[in-house]
């Protein structure tokens, strides 16, 4: 990873699931340079890494990018945190339904740069995928 | 200086053979004859297009068309706001000629996509997505289908409902020659297309399209001296909403949509009760129903309601996408949001065959991303 990474590879870099936050307490994930909410600088970060979340929506698309796994299946899962929630973005390891609790999992690459449109060097490819947490944990 | 429009064109819309650069020329010509005025005489000319560069390998297009229809030394310049470009091409348009920078103004709006496969075409698009998002592999399609699942189940709207706007979509293209589609559609078809993005199918999505359209701007105070025919841009709003999608409070609620037309219905003095026509960006079917809402239309959670009532068909007391939409004239990408005017243009001047509806003000919305950015219109009959 470059000096010019973004908060997102650099998260990425280190396997990390980071919410990244502002002092008056807005996250937000991937981070922004700003907060999105107030303009201030994120300077803290909340690990949600070995969290648990709830999954709000759900999809399985069919018709996939090339290098794209197909079908491929993303939900929006949101975490609670101490003052508010945070949502994001990721590809599910399996079937996942409405209200699940699910835990992010670790994957080295999620899609095959080789090709997309984007270039290989433009950002990072590996990232967090949900899997449901069974009831008996 | 209020802005008028003295002429508009478009091309077929669907599978074509020229490449965007010939596209855009056909459109502009088209355009200026139809306006009666020579291309020597144009001031700016705007090229509305997402990724000439991506999809075909084709830059420099606004130079190309200023060369190739005799309209040198004319300002040119491309406008880039993806699936929003023709739209942010209306409001150059109009700010050129507010400002009194241009006299006389054309807007181009082009693309070139069934070249590729559907895959290929929907990464191009996908590339306007964060990080974080696109190294999912997420499309726009798949936002639709994330976002349609809470949409559905929050508001308890049938799965039929959405349908209903395709099959309407498609029942006003088949009036449209220019549409891409020419075939109707039942809820039956529909509900049993394949899956494209759960709970979306194929028939709720708009298709790849090639096509092109052209509008010509002058100030309303001149526009006399070409045409006694002219519509005025009255109303123009921008806006955007987050970049990452999952990042709003909530994605049933386009906030990018409600803030542009807030402006463009204030610079035009009027409100959604004054509007008798709208050309809204369906790339989804969800999408029309979302900016019903947004515009306040109708209350949220009800915009469902107007495809299966009738509200926004050719006869209703609102007519939606009578040119068929995205979804059924087709959506090349940077020529959307001008032939969106275009069409309202047109109904404005009792200009259509077979799909005319009676309206003095009309209403355009071309949405970016999935609804990342928006720009709005207003259009009404000259007094
Ligand atoms: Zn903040």
């Amino acid at each position: 990873m470059t000096e010019r990474a973004s908060s997102t590879d650099r998260d990425v870099e280190h396997h990390q699931l980071l919410a990244h936050g502002c002092q008056n307490d807005h996250f937000t994930v991937p981070g922004h340079p700003r907060c999105p909410a107030c303009g201030e600088p994120q300077e803290k970060t909340l690990d949600l890494t070995k969290k648990t979340g709830i999954v709000k929506t759900w999809t399985r698309v069919a018709a996939t990018p090339p290098g794209v796994r197909e079908p491929n299946t993303l939900a929006i899962v949101e975490f609670a945190l101490e003052v508010d929630t945070v949502s994001m973005l990721g590809g599910t390891i399996e079937q996942v339904s409405l209200g699940e609790q699910v835990r992010p999992v670790y994957i080295d690459t999620l899609r095959d740069a080789d090709e997309s449109v984007r270039q290989g060097a433009n950002q990072s490819w590996g990232g967090f995928r949900f899997e449901p947490v069974s009831p008996d944990e | 200086m209020d802005v008028a429009v003295l002429g508009a064109s478009m091309t077929p819309f669907g599978t074509r053979e020229p490449w965007v650069r010939e596209l855009a020329t056909d459109a502009a010509i088209a355009c200026l004859d139809d306006a009666g005025v020579d291309p020597s005489a144009l001031d700016h000319l705007y090229l509305s297009n997402m990724a000439s560069g991506e999809f075909e390998g084709q830059t420099g297009v606004m130079n190309a068309v200023a060369h190739d229809i005799g309209a040198v030394p004319a300002y040119t310049q491309r406008v880039g706001q993806t699936s929003a470009s023709g739209g942010a091409g209306l409001y150059a348009a109009w700010q050129s000629i507010a400002s009194g920078a241009s006299e006389l103004t054309l807007l181009v709006g082009a693309e070139k996509m069934t070249q590729q496969s559907t895959g290929e075409a929907g990464d191009v698009i996908a590339s306007l997505t964060h990080p974080a998002e696109y190294a999912h592999g997420v499309t726009l399609p798949s936002f639709a289908g994330l976002t349609a699942r809470t949409y559905l189940e929050r508001y308890d709207a049938p799965r039929e409902s959405l349908a209903h706007v395709a099959v309407k979509n498609h029942q006003n293209a088949r009036r449209n020659p220019d549409a891409q589609f020419q075939k109707d559609l039942d809820i039956e078809t529909a509900m049993s297309s394949p899956v494209v993005a759960e709970p979306l199918r194929l028939y709720d999505y708009c298709p790849l399209t090639d096509g092109s359209a052209a509008l010509l701007f002058c100030p309303v105070s001149v526009a006399r001296e070409y045409t006694d025919e002219f519509v005025v841009l009255s109303g123009v709003g921008g806006a955007t909403d987050t970049h990452v999608v999952h990042e709003r409070d909530d994605p049933t609620w386009m906030s990018a949509v409600a803030n542009s037309g807030r402006q463009a219905f204030e610079m035009a003095g009027c409100g959604p009760a004054d509007i008798d026509v709208a050309e809204l960006h369906d790339m989804v079917t969800l999408l029309e129903i979302l900016q019903l809402e947004a515009f306040g239309f109708a209350e949220r959670g009800e915009g469902w309601r107007f495809a299966v009532n009738g509200t926004t068909a050719l006869d209703g007391s609102l007519p939606v996408n009578p040119s068929g939409g995205l979804k059924a004239r087709g959506h090349p990408l940077g020529a959307t949001g001008v032939a969106q005017a275009v069409e309202i243009y047109r109904q404005l001047l009792g200009k259509v065959d077979g799909r005319q509806v009676d309206a003095e003000r009309g209403l355009t919305c071309n949405v970016g991303g999935f609804g990342n950015c928006v720009t709005s219109a207003v259009l009404e009959v000259a007094e």
